[in-house]
């Protein structure tokens, strides 16, 4: 525990404002993630011939940003001005950014998608619809694939810029290993939906990626928590000390699984409980990182409450003489 | 570091491509003369016809039930009630080049302040909501000052956690009520429809001191530091200008104080930082990890099943 | 006020309740004035200023003459000054008893009427003054302790000093008679100890102050002294503010440019409202209002007003008088009928609001008009007020909104707690919807005497109408009703002119009424001629008519002077073209004081009005308040009375004597001098003499009011705390304009309590939770303030906590956003004797934690403490405490 740090407010009260978001965000910021990470296992899955994967990949792709979608405008104050987020393309607002991301990104991982369902369709039902429709897919779809692949690693990182760039204490200071974090955590959430999805012989990039996802996100945190200063502590405390430990609890539980499904698929007979352990490791997997985006979120809201994590930094870089200034370099670099 | 358009000193208004901009107007909120009176509150409120907040009675705080700034409360007086003696003289703002400061005399020392001040959103030369706004809602005016247009925010709220001082917020809406604007972020518009005019803001024209000043913020700053000068000569060792500095975090204010003691003590940060100074960075950042991901994901090819 | 150099305000808030004004006294302090505040409570006065003292509400007489003592004892008075201009050279009478002497009361004394016989504080030389019988002796048959006013007998301007154009002067000012020996003696016992142990202020504090106001006042300074009701709303409240009347005058503070006293006054035109008053004892113009007893006709009446044989412009009374009549009565107002003086109302006693109220409860009063007030919350002792009303045939309340005193017949807290049943009252009420300021033209007067007209903005919305509509058509029907009558008491109404409508509207027009006030020359045949200029055209010949003599020049040469808004940057630094201030447009009154008696500034510094030798009259920054041409070295006939009495040096050209009175030889009911008494409830003795409270004060001895113990008197433990009632800037007094807007309710939501953390520990009490307060007279419950602000004083060798409450909240009204219990339910009745005021601003109680008990058990806890603490309807409210250390 770091010591109470002494430090003067108005009456305790907040000196920046917590954002006004609900559940809606730190569930955007999750399934987000899943979709962009999807579409680049799909892709990988794809390429080397790994259908189901590819395709349940895909579908989970626009299922989650659909969802990221809802979500996002739902947490509108006014839903139905969703549209003017297109009036303008502003490098400087991650939410301007990520919007038309989800503008390029939704579109591609739609037609990869429909790609993959018109295709599993039964052939009697696919005569059905218009030919223009399925050539075109047939087109689009696999291009559309390559295309989500590309602009989804964004999508699953951008939203740590998003929520980074604010004065939200625990999230700017965290907002330089964020990403990372993000990155592991959206690999983490893509790797356990295809292993909760797919059939353990060609899960294997999932699980892989899911490991890898659990691995980076636990170094990329334990860096993040070492340079973030005082406002570390609201990633220990309350709900988001709650969720962030059960993150951890889930993901190596999840981490175990994976290893444990391997061996167990291995074994003769082993592939019915190497499935039932894929799903069940796949799907903690999945709460984990989505554990790890509501803590985060959470951490966030709290530090924002607490006019400690503002103002104690601050009053020391100004006691130290080393206020941010634009004609002075800081110590340390930045 | 060399200052790009994120961080640094610059004509906001100029950068943001007016071509005739006419000078950036803002104000010097002089704490010191300042009564306490909350006719800037209220001014403000009837003006621009801002919805009250009952609350639930008295706060318990001073002669403050407002609190803060948000949604409903543009303009904020901050009453602060000290029973030791004032803190020790803060470096001033500026080097005045004076020479050593008069003592306080003995028996005029206070044992015992109330402060007051009246907040309002500092206009920014580098202001974070306005950056983040992804509808271009908030917008630079020729006069430098950031306005919220209520017809074209979508209620994302972005803008309330970017905000470095806690100024924006986003006016709750209750199912079924009416308010106006419910749901769009709202705050101070430094009367961009009285100024257009030329006339002065509600809030400076209701202030029965003078405690708040309109003008040009160039004159407001040198007018700022004077006081401050005087006052340091007075003995008020503990006076000192907040958002005069075009080198400070968010590259100056158009809305400045003159405050009697550390920022916090008020309720306003200490050393703010427009965000977005480290947005490069964090952009840079998230291209890296997301590159990392796609790597993993390729790694994550190789091997079996 | 921008001019002064050090401002001591003292009994008022100003910054909370004069913000607008406020902004001269910041204007000062930029400039290097020294600003101090002296108030029980630390408030945003205070804050802003540059030194605060606390002291014990109730206590200023104590700190003011300490000054006093201190400016004589340390020789620090402007003497040029105050021998040219004040009366401190004149003798007074050889039979004048002080209270050093006698022990807190002054000679005159009647014990058995509570009064004085003030013959004895004459000027030497005035000992046909008693024979005059101007001093009325209360009716036999009337309770002498409800039953007077100093303002009934006198008018504003004091009273008449017969003779006393020609007084005995020393001005080496060694004679022991004269004023400013007296003075000596008389203050030699407020000691910086005494103020230490009565106000429970630090000597170093006192004689700081004492400095700062010495130092800042002379040739090329001037210090100025601000109050306002923190000093008025006492049982002794117009010696406060003598008090500051002498330090001013001995500074040499008075006539000057940043000096004098500010009586900050309240509601917008309050000072218009007595000028041409709303008061029951004078006419306009502070004519005294005449009295049964002793004003058969108009030559007694004048002779009570003024005197042949004094200075000055109150010798021209009678030019006013009849003007005023004129104005009223117009063609039928003759000299042969005494200009209808007998139509005039006559006055057989205090028809005050208070004792109005008592009449109420016992009956004695069948209807009444509420306009532009709330007393069930604003008044003091709400109770009796609500109670009075429900005694009432018929009340009418004319207000914005469905105020307290409309509504307390269904949900004020007596129907609340059952003690009224609304079935059972028996009052008709009326209410009728008031135009504001802002729908209706018409004038301010504000503090500084300065009238404003404010033009009609908007419509009235709709069925609210002016005040001015309401009186004029009340006065048609009632006049038409009555046009057939051949009843005398009739005439009156009759013959009043009654001329104020306007084509094309049933709205009056406050312009024709603006001009009857200004006046006329009165035609021959007996219309309205050309508007006067000036009071000094006035005739008691029946050839002029004006409604308030010193409003006259309000429409001179034809102009309404009160509407001019020439931008201060466009005009001189007295702004002499803003608005219009009365006498003449003066700023400043007697500011003939602003030169020396030479004629010349005191000071370049502080030049305002002298004399150009060659142009042979007073020029200068400002009108001057003195006869144009009268040279400084004129000096006239000894005993010519009138202006042509005035001397080159007797600046105060109202006064009798010309002079400015650091001793009142006439005027005061309790004394020429300020004493120290105790308010009716005090936690200790009157530490300065035997005499505890002013002997002459205006006790209500009724069941109904009932007083706490003080001192050491059985019971007084039971109310330990002193508390003291107030505005904040978010409210106005009783609320009607505030408690109805939310933007302003949402500031101050609710009624508080502000305490010390001292006392909230002693009593348990927790910010933010809830107290009750306890008098004789009810419990009321509020959110507890616990703050710094408010400190525990020594008095007297012990702790005294004060308890702060803002008197804004009430119970009941229809559509108020925020409602809370009255400040006023706690306040019992005992006036001050000269203006019947209520004491307001000093009490005690009990103060406890928790909320109130339920409506219907209020009373029960206060019938407990009141048996606790023995009271009866005598406690303390015995007039005269014989000494027991003589
Ligand atoms: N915002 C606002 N402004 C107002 C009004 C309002 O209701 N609200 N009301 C208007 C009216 S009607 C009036 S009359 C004026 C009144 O103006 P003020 O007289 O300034 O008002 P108060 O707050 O009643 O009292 C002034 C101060 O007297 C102090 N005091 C109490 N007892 C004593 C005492 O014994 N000695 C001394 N030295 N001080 C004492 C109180 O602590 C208080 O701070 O304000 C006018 N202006
Ligand atoms: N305890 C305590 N009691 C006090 C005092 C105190 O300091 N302490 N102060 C005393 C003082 S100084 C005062 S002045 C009184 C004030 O006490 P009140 O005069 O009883 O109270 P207000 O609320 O000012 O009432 C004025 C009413 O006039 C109405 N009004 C305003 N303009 C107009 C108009 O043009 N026409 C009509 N018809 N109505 C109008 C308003 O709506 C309001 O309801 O309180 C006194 N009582
Ligand atoms: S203070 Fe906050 S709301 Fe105001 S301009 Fe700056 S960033 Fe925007
Ligand atoms: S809430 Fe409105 S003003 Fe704020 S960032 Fe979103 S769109 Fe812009
Ligand atoms: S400038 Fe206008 S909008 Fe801003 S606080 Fe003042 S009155 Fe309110
Ligand atoms: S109006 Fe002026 S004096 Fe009054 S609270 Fe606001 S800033 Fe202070
Ligand atoms: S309320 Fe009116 S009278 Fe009182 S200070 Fe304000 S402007 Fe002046
Ligand atoms: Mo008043």
């Amino acid at each position: 525990m770091v010591p109470e740090a002494e430090f003067t407010s108005y009456y305790g009260r907040p000196v920046v404002k917590e954002s006004p978001w609900q559940a809606d965000i730190p569930a955007y910021l999750f399934t987000g993630g899943l979709a962009g990470a999807s579409s680049l296992l799909a892709a990988g899955a794809g390429a080397t011939g790994r259908s189901t994967l590819a395709r349940n990949s895909r579908v989970g792709a626009l299922a989650a940003i659909g969802a990221s979608t809802f979500f996002l405008i739902h947490d509108l104050g006014k839903p139905s001005r969703f549209l003017n987020m297109m009036r303008v393309f502003r490098p400087t607002s991650p939410m301007s950014m990520g919007t038309w991301l989800l503008a390029a990104y939704g579109p591609l991982t739609g037609l990869a998608a429909a790609h993959e369902i018109v295709g599993a369709l039964p052939v009697g039902t696919r005569k059905v619809l218009p030919s223009v429709f399925t050539r075109a897919l047939q087109a689009t779809g696999r291009p559309a694939g390559w295309g989500a692949a590309l602009v989804g690693p964004a999508v699953a990182t951008y939203t740590a810029v998003l929520i980074g760039d604010t004065a939200t204490p625990t999230w700017h200071d965290a907002s330089g290993q964020l990403p990372f974090v993000f990155a592991g955590s959206a690999a983490t959430a893509a790797g356990g939906l295809g292993m909760l999805t797919t059939p353990v012989p060609q899960s294997g990039p999932a699980r892989r990626m899911a490991v890898g996802g659990v691995i980076a996100e636990q170094l990329a945190q334990a860096w993040m928590t070492r340079s973030m200063g005082l406002s570390v502590q609201t990633l220990h405390e309350d709900r988001a000390g709650t969720l962030l430990r059960l993150a951890t609890v889930l993901s190596t539980a999840g981490g175990i699984g994976v290893v444990l499904a391997g061996a167990v698929s291995r074994k003769p007979r082993g592939a019915t409980g190497a499935q039932l352990l894929s799903a069940v490791s796949g799907t903690a997997l999945m709460a984990a990182s989505a554990c790890t985006r509501f803590g985060i979120f959470h951490a966030g809201q709290a530090s924002a409450r607490d006019p400690r994590y503002t103002v104690v930094p601050q009053r020391e870089r100004v006691d130290a003489g080393h206020p941010v200034r634009s004609d002075r370099t800081p110590p340390g670099g930045g | 570091m060399s200052s790009h358009s994120l961080f640094g000193p610059l004509d906001p208004a100029v950068d943001a491509g007016w071509e005739q901009a006419p000078g950036r107007k803002g104000f010097l909120t002089d704490t010191s003369v300042c009564i306490g009176c909350k006719a800037c509150e209220v001014a403000c409120k009837e003006w621009n016809a801002i919805p009250s907040d009952l609350g639930d009675g008295i706060t318990g705080e001073s002669y403050d039930n407002t609190s803060a700034l948000g949604a409903n409360t543009w303009r904020h007086v901050a009453f602060v009630e000290q029973s030791t003696p004032p803190a020790p003289a803060a470096p001033p703002a500026v080097d005045l080049g004076m020479p050593t400061l008069r003592a306080p005399d003995a028996d005029a020392k206070p044992e015992f302040r109330w402060l007051m001040s009246s907040d309002v959103c500092k206009h920014c030369t580098h202001a974070a909501c306005l950056d983040v706004c992804p509808t271009g809602s908030l917008f630079r005016t020729e006069f430098g000052t950031v306005v919220v247009q209520d017809d074209i925010c979508n209620g994302c709220g972005y803008c309330v956690p970017a905000c470095p001082y806690g100024v924006i917020e986003r006016r709750a809406e209750a199912p079924g009520d009416k308010t106006k604007n419910a749901g769009i972020a709202q705050k101070c518009t430094l009367c961009y429809d009285r100024i257009s005019d030329g006339d002065l803001p509600a809030c400076a024209k209701a202030c029965p001191t003078e405690s708040i000043m309109f003008g040009d913020v160039d004159e407001l700053r040198e007018r700022g530091q004077q006081r401050v000068a005087e006052l340091q000569e007075q003995g008020v060792t503990g006076a000192r200008m907040y958002g005069d500095d075009p080198h400070d975090g968010v590259g100056g204010t158009g809305a400045m104080f003159l405050l009697l003691d550390e920022p916090e003590v008020y309720g306003m940060p200490p050393d703010p930082v427009v965000t977005t100074r480290d947005l490069p960075r964090m952009w840079k950042r998230a291209g890296l990890a997301a590159a990392g991901l796609a790597a993993g994901a390729a790694l994550s090819l190789l091997g079996g099943s | 006020m921008s001019n002064a150099d050090c401002i001591v305000i003292q009994g008022s808030n100003m910054a909370e309740c004069h913000p607008v004004g406020f902004q001269w006294v910041m204007e000062a302090k930029r400039k290097g004035a020294r600003i101090i505040h002296i108030d029980p409570r630390f408030t945003r006065t205070s804050a802003v200023a540059d030194q605060h003292v606390a002291l014990r509400a109730g206590s200023d007489i104590v700190f003011l003459g300490g000054i006093i003592r201190y400016i004589l004892e340390q020789e620090k008075y402007f003497r040029e000054y105050v021998v040219a201009y004040t009366n401190a050279a004149t003798l007074v009478r050889d039979d004048f008893r002080d209270t050093d002497e006698l022990d807190g009361l002054f000679s005159g004394y009647d014990p058995e009427t509570g009064t004085y016989d003030p013959a004895s504080w004459a000027y030497k030389g005035v000992e046909e003054y008693a024979a005059a019988g101007n001093a009325r002796k209360p009716s036999a048959d009337q309770s002498a302790h409800t039953d007077r006013a100093a303002g009934d007998t006198h008018g504003a301007a004091g009273a008449v000093g017969h003779g006393h154009s020609q007084t005995t002067r020393d001005e080496t000012l060694q004679d022991p008679r004269c004023v400013l020996q007296v003075l000596k003696r008389h203050f030699a016992r407020y000691t910086p100890e005494m103020v230490e142990q009565v106000c429970g202020v630090s000597p170093q504090d006192f004689l700081s102050v004492c400095e700062a106001v010495t130092a800042n006042s002379g040739r090329d300074l001037t210090t100025a002294w601000v109050y306002s009701v923190g000093w008025t709303q006492h049982a002794v409240g117009v010696q406060y503010i003598r008090s500051a009347a002498i330090i001013q005058l001995l500074l040499g503070n008075m006539g000057r440019p940043g000096g004098g006293i500010m009586a900050l006054r309240g509601h917008a035109s309050i000072q218009g409202s007595t000028d041409i008053p709303t008061l029951f004892n004078i006419l306009p113009g502070y004519l005294p209002m005449p009295s049964v007893d002793d004003h058969p006709d108009m030559t007694a009446y004048l002779k009570t007003v003024t005197s042949d044989t004094q200075k000055g412009y109150w010798t021209h009374a009678g030019a006013y008088t009849a003007s005023l009549l004129k104005s009223w009565w117009g063609k039928t107002a003759t000299s042969d009928n005494d200009y209808c003086f007998s139509y005039l109302p006559k006055i057989s006693g205090d028809h005050g609001t208070y004792n109005t109220v008592t009449r109420m409860l016992d009956d004695q009063v069948e209807g009444y008009f509420i306009m532009g007030e709330n007393p069930a919350v604003g008044s003091a002792h709400g109770r009796m007020q609500r109670l009075g009303m429900s005694h009432l045939k018929w009340l009418v309340v004319r207000d914005f909104q469905l105020i307290e005193s409309a509504t307390w017949w269904k949900d004020g807290p007596e129907v609340r707690s059952g003690e009224l049943k609304t079935e059972d009252i028996d009052t008709e009420v009326f209410f009728l919807p008031a135009a504001s300021h802002v729908e209706k033209d018409g004038t301010f007067t504000q503090t500084q005497r300065m009238l404003q007209w404010h033009h009609k903005a908007v419509d009235p919305p709709q069925d609210a109408r002016s005040e001015l509509h309401f009186m004029w058509h009340l006065g048609n029907k009632i006049r038409a009703r009555l046009a057939e009558s051949t009843d005398d008491r009739d005439r009156p109404l009759l013959d009043l002119t009654w001329d104020y409508g306007q084509d094309g509207t049933d709205e009056p027009s406050a312009d024709k009424v603006l001009r009857e006030i200004n006046g006329w020359q009165v035609k021959p045949d007996g219309t309205p001629g050309p508007l006067l200029s000036s009071y000094t055209q006035m005739k008691d010949d029946g050839s002029t008519a004006g409604g308030c003599w010193i409003y006259t020049g309000v429409y001179a040469d034809g102009v309404n002077q009160s509407a001019r808004r020439k931008p201060g940057s466009q005009q001189s630094w007295v702004a002499p073209e803003w608005g219009w201030a009365w006498p003449s447009n003066r700023r400043i009154l007697y500011n003939r004081a602003s030169a020396d008696p030479q004629g010349r500034p005191w000071s370049e510094r502080k030049a305002y009005v002298w004399w150009d030798e060659e142009a042979g009259s007073w020029t200068g920054h400002d009108v001057p308040d003195f006869p144009a041409d009268r040279a400084p070295d004129f000096r006239p006939e000894p005993g010519t009375a009138g202006p042509e009495g005035i001397a080159g040096d007797d600046p105060f050209i109202m006064q009798s004597d010309g002079k400015g009175w650091l001793f009142a030889p006439t005027g005061l009911l309790d004394g020429p001098l300020p004493a120290h008494y105790e308010p009716q409830e005090s936690p200790i003795r009157n530490p300065l003499y035997s005499q505890q409270s002013n002997p002459t004060r205006q006790v209500l001895k009724r069941k109904d009011n009932l007083s706490n113990p003080s001192a050491d008197a059985p019971g007084a433990q039971d109310f330990p705390y002193v508390f003291t009632t107030y505005r904040l800037t978010e409210h106005h007094t009783a609320g009607g304009m505030s408690r109805w807007l939310p933007y302003l309710s949402e500031l101050q939501p609710q009624f508080f309590c502000e305490v010390s953390p001292a006392l909230a520990a002693e009593r348990g009490l927790v910010n933010g939770d809830w107290a009750t307060i306890v008098t004789a007279r009810s419990a009321v419950e509020a959110r507890v303030l616990v703050t710094d602000r408010i400190r525990p004083l020594t008095v007297n060798g012990r702790t005294v906590h004060q308890v702060g409450l803002p008197y804004h909240w009430g119970q009941g009204g229809k559509g108020a956003v925020v409602e809370g219990d009255s400040a006023n339910d706690l306040i019992g009745l005992t006036l001050d004797p000269n203006v019947h005021i209520q004491e307001a601003k000093a009490a005690t109680c009990d103060i406890r934690p928790g909320r109130r008990p339920a409506d219907h058990q209020v009373r029960g806890m206060v019938e407990d403490y009141i048996s606790r603490a023995g009271i009866t309807v005598e406690t303390g409210n015995t007039l005269h405490e014989k000494g027991d250390q003589s």
